[in-house]
């Protein structure tokens, strides 16, 4: 059963009617994101489609308010329109997780906090969130933080409902801190390093004055697939300046003569938001169709090491994040998936399962377990929030 | 007036039996009880408020406070963490039969890692020690509370702290990896690590800001940060508080976002100019300090663009520095602000309420006129940029009425915030001082809610209980502090 709704009130009226009948609920917005983490068997489903539209956007105040169920790409527009953007620069995965033919949906990118390449400079989205308005599992209206840029005020539950996947309430509406975009954007690509020697690249440009933007690493047959980097041959580290048209060629020349790597070539502001978005967006890895798909959080230094790690296996892997975010594609199989644990885990990182039959999502680890002492408190605050256990069942936990 | 909670009569009776216990798990200077001793911890940064606490535990080590907490939670002591003290919200104010855990002595830095911008330190090193640790490396540690020789790593989590620098860099929140903390269990657990964006839900989130009262921190991983090439500040001084607003307005709104954008009212300039000598315009009604970075060009190029956005605005005087030394002395009054301030006034509140920018002009007129009314003074320092205002009110401590008087006002000026579409607090913390006004920008079942997830980690309400949220029962919490002298 899904309950239509088109206003707050609707929404938490479904709340209560879910908690009066205690049936489970599964909460989405365009469900483009439901292949990721476990699989919800609930007999409800809550959708915040219907709540849609801008609220507020004051681009003088860096603030835009929006409805839960508002298209991306409305308010990627509505940004552009005014020379400002997402800060975060969230990723479509359509190309991993596959077309619904339903753009995501604002309150999707806040509940799964999926961050693209800017995160390693500029934070992800739960950095950027100031406000936000949910349903808890009391059917009742909770807000916390609001519209303005600092804000200490009581306990930040922007960032617990953030990256909650929904098991926490019904985000309803979203305030977010935006930027003006840069003038334009420069790209240096650095060809011929292996994954240790573009992570050490990456990390001196990352850890030098000119404020770079985003460091990835690109295997041979990436790099071969983008028909911006046409003419670059073999893996290649990418680092990204967005500045003022003066500043970009200024610092990318400075880097590219620090780094002296012969072939070394420059992308200009078209090229390099070309580049960018399909890293976002994890094209370099939609070739492999049949695999499963993990997300691996380490150290910077650590990530080649975990790509290294899982070669043997098969698996194909590119950086992020300066080497700290591995993107890796393997066998669909719990074997596979034990080494991606066992190697994220070797260097203190963390791991999300983030494409996989619902059979091998069923049954393995999709992120990390917490130790006994904090799944406790997880217990206690899932339950402090949704008290009948209603919301998105095993979503993050099998027993939560 | 605060009020605090009873004293657990049946705690204050086994006060000796507690001191025993606690010194059975500390070496000898690690436990203070004598009275005389204790009056050093009985405020903190907000004068206004005292109390002596039962005792004092100085941990050096993670399983000091794993032991502490776990012999408190044990015994039903109540627990005030406490970084430096610098507090502006009464967040470390003790209690009469609670102890307070202090962290000064963790005050080692646990690993430096420049290749992936990343240092641990435990909680009671200063924000400016970590700085201080990087910097042959040209390193820095962003949030930069103007505190920041003083406050400490684990009271800026405690606050999710800010500074002049924050409009770039963002908050403690923006800046943290990763945090070891102690449950009131005694249970030690890691949060985060090295590594961004840890799968499940964020505690490191949630934990910063949390005022004490969710778990005590011991250790904190920073982002660190390379410095820029250089940086430089100008100065741009005009007619009234509203053309400096819009200025701000017009500054945000050009793309270009400076490193800080400060504002600073009449009585603020004035205050700041005689303390410090900056060179600041006395004919000014408001003044900007703005701060960009970059190689020299480069600043040249975004100080032209400002000068040109603040010439629109029929400025009074424009002065971009020309050298280090010139950006310092710009600099130096406002860092100064608060001595200076002292200087005319020895008591004062400093407020932090943050409203849209928008909605500057108004907020600041009404602000003096509200303290007319009831005969006070009020500097305004503050980050424009992104809203968060600190008026400064001036009163005397030696006459109760003058401190009630500013109590009073302080309070309508954050409502004031609140009205507008802001916030009671920006950065500074709910403490004890806006504990009473959290239901003007929340509703019951909101605190409700968020008192439901404090006892998610502390049933018992041990940890620091009696800030943030409305005391409960305000017929059990009779007891009024007494005043400073
Ligand atoms: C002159 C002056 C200027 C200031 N300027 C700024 C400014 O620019 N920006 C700003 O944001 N603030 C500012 N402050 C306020 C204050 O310095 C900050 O709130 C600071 O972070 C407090 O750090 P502290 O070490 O003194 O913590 P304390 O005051 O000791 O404690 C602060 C809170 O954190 C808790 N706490 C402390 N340590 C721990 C721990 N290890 N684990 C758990 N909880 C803990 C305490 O219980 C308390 O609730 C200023 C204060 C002064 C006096």
């Amino acid at each position: 059963m899904t309950l239509p709704a088109t206003t707050e009130d609707q929404i938490a009226a479904a709340v209560a009617s879910a908690v009066a009948a205690r049936e489970p609920v599964h909460v989405q917005g365009n469900g483009t994101k439901a292949g990721l983490l476990r699989p919800v068997q609930a007999a409800r489903t809550i959708s915040t489609a219907g709540l849609s539209g801008i609220t507020l956007y004051a681009p003088k105040e860096l603030i835009i308010s929006a409805r839960a169920g508002t298209p991306m790409p409305e308010i990627e527009a509505t940004l552009t329109e005014a020379g400002q953007y997402m800060i975060a620069e969230p990723p479509d995965l359509s190309a991993l997780l596959g077309a619904t033919g339903k753009p995501q949906t604002l309150g999707g990118v806040v509940a799964t906090n999926l961050s693209g390449p800017r995160r390693v400079a500029r934070g992800a989205i739960r950095d950027h969130v100031m406000g936000i308005r949910a349903i808890n599992g009391r059917a009742e209206l909770i807000r916390s933080g609001g519209r303005v840029l600092k804000n200490v005020t009581g306990l930040d539950l922007c960032k617990l409902f953030t990256g909650s996947y929904g098991t926490l309430g019904v985000i309803t509406e979203i305030t977010l801190k935006v930027l003006p975009a840069a003038e334009a954007t420069g790209t240096l690509v650095l060809p011929g390093l292996d994954a240790a020697a573009g992570i050490a690249a990456m990390s001196a440009a990352l850890g030098s004055p000119f404020d770079v933007s985003a460091a990835a690493w690109l295997p041979a047959e990436a790099v071969a697939a983008m028909p911006a980097l046409d003419g670059v041959s073999g893996s290649a580290a990418l680092i990204r300046i967005e500045e003022f048209a003066d500043s970009v060629t200024y610092r990318i020349g400075r880097l590219r003569d620090q780094f002296a790597v012969p072939g070394a070539v420059t992308l200009g502001t078209e090229a390099s938001r070309s580049v960018w978005r399909d890293i976002r967006d994890v094209r370099p890895l939609a070739p492999h169709a049949q695999d499963a798909v993990w997300r691996v959080s380490v150290r910077p230094s650590a990530g080649a090491k975990v790509i290294d790690a899982l070669r043997p296996l098969g698996a194909a892997g590119f950086l992020d994040w300066g080497g700290g975010l591995v993107w890796l594609a393997g066998p669909a199989d719990a074997a596979t998936h034990l080494r991606v644990e066992a190697a994220a885990r070797a260097v203190g990182g963390t791991w999300t399962l983030l494409r996989a039959p619902d059979t091998l999502r069923a049954t393995v680890r999709v992120i990390p377990d917490e130790p006994p002492a904090l799944a406790r408190i997880t217990r206690e605050v899932k339950a402090a929030m949704d008290p009948a256990g209603i919301f998105n069942p095993g979503r993050l936990y099998a027993d939560l | 007036m605060i009020r605090q909670p009873d004293p657990k009569p049946d705690v204050m009776r086994r006060r000796d039996s507690i001191v025993a216990g606690l010194r059975k798990l500390l070496p000898e200077s690690g436990v203070i009880a004598e009275p005389l001793r204790l009056k050093p911890y009985e405020t903190d940064g907000l004068t206004a408020y005292r109390q002596v606490p039962l005792a004092v535990a100085l941990p050096e080590t993670t399983e000091q406070v794993a032991a502490i907490l776990r012999f408190c939670h044990q015994n039903g002591v109540r627990i005030v963490p406490r970084g430096a003290g610098t507090s502006l919200s009464g967040g470390a104010l003790p209690l009469e039969d609670g102890i307070v855990l202090g962290m000064m002595r963790m005050k080692k830095i646990l690993d430096i890692d420049f290749a992936d911008r990343c240092a641990t330190v435990q909680a009671g090193v200063t924000n400016i020690g970590i700085t201080n640790a990087v910097s042959a490396n040209n390193f820095f540690y962003a949030p930069d509370p103007s505190s920041q020789l003083a406050c400490m790593i684990g009271g800026n989590v405690g606050m999710n702290s800010g500074g002049p620098h924050c409009l770039k860099y963002g908050v403690t929140a923006n800046n943290l990896l990763g945090l070891k903390i102690v449950t009131i269990e005694g249970e030690i657990i890691d949060i985060g690590g090295a590594h961004l964006d840890s799968a499940g839900y964020d505690w490191l989130g949630l934990l910063t800001g949390s005022e004490g009262q969710l778990a005590v921190v011991t250790e904190v991983t920073v982002r660190i940060l390379h410095g820029p090439e250089g940086a430089r500040a100008m100065l741009a001084a005009f007619k009234s508080n509203e053309i400096a607003g819009a200025a701000v307005d017009a500054i945000i709104s050009s793309g270009v976002i400076p490193v800080a954008l400060e504002f600073m009212d009449r009585p603020a300039i004035h205050a700041c100019e005689e303390f410090a000598h900056a060179g600041y315009p006395l004919d000014a009604e408001a003044m900007l300090i703005i701060e960009v970075e970059g190689s020299v060009t480069e600043q040249d190029i975004l100080l032209e663009k400002l000068s040109d956005i603040c010439r629109r605005f029929d400025p009074i005087s424009i002065r971009v520095s020309q050298s280090p030394e010139e950006s310092l002395a710009i600099w130096k009054g406002r860092k100064a602000a608060f001595g200076a301030v002292g200087r005319i006034s020895p008591d004062y509140l400093c407020m932090d309420g943050t409203i849209p920018t928008s909605r500057l002009p108004e907020v600041l007129r009404r602000t003096q006129e509200m303290a007319a009314a009831v005969n006070l003074q009020v500097a305004n320092i503050f980050h424009a940029g992104d809203g968060n205002l600190h008026p400064l009110i001036m009163y005397d401590a030696n006459d109760p009425a003058s401190l009630h008087k500013a109590e009073v006002l302080g309070a309508d000026l954050l409502k004031l915030c609140v009205e507008v579409g802001g916030c009671l607090t920006g950065e500074h913390g709910v403490g004890v001082e806006k504990r009473d006004l959290m239901h003007v920008q929340f509703e019951p079942h909101e605190l409700e809610q968020q008192r439901r997830i404090k006892s998610a980690f502390d049933p018992e309400w041990l940890l620091n209980p009696s800030k943030v949220f409305p005391l409960a029962e305000p017929a059990v919490a009779a007891a009024v502090l007494p005043q400073a002298a």
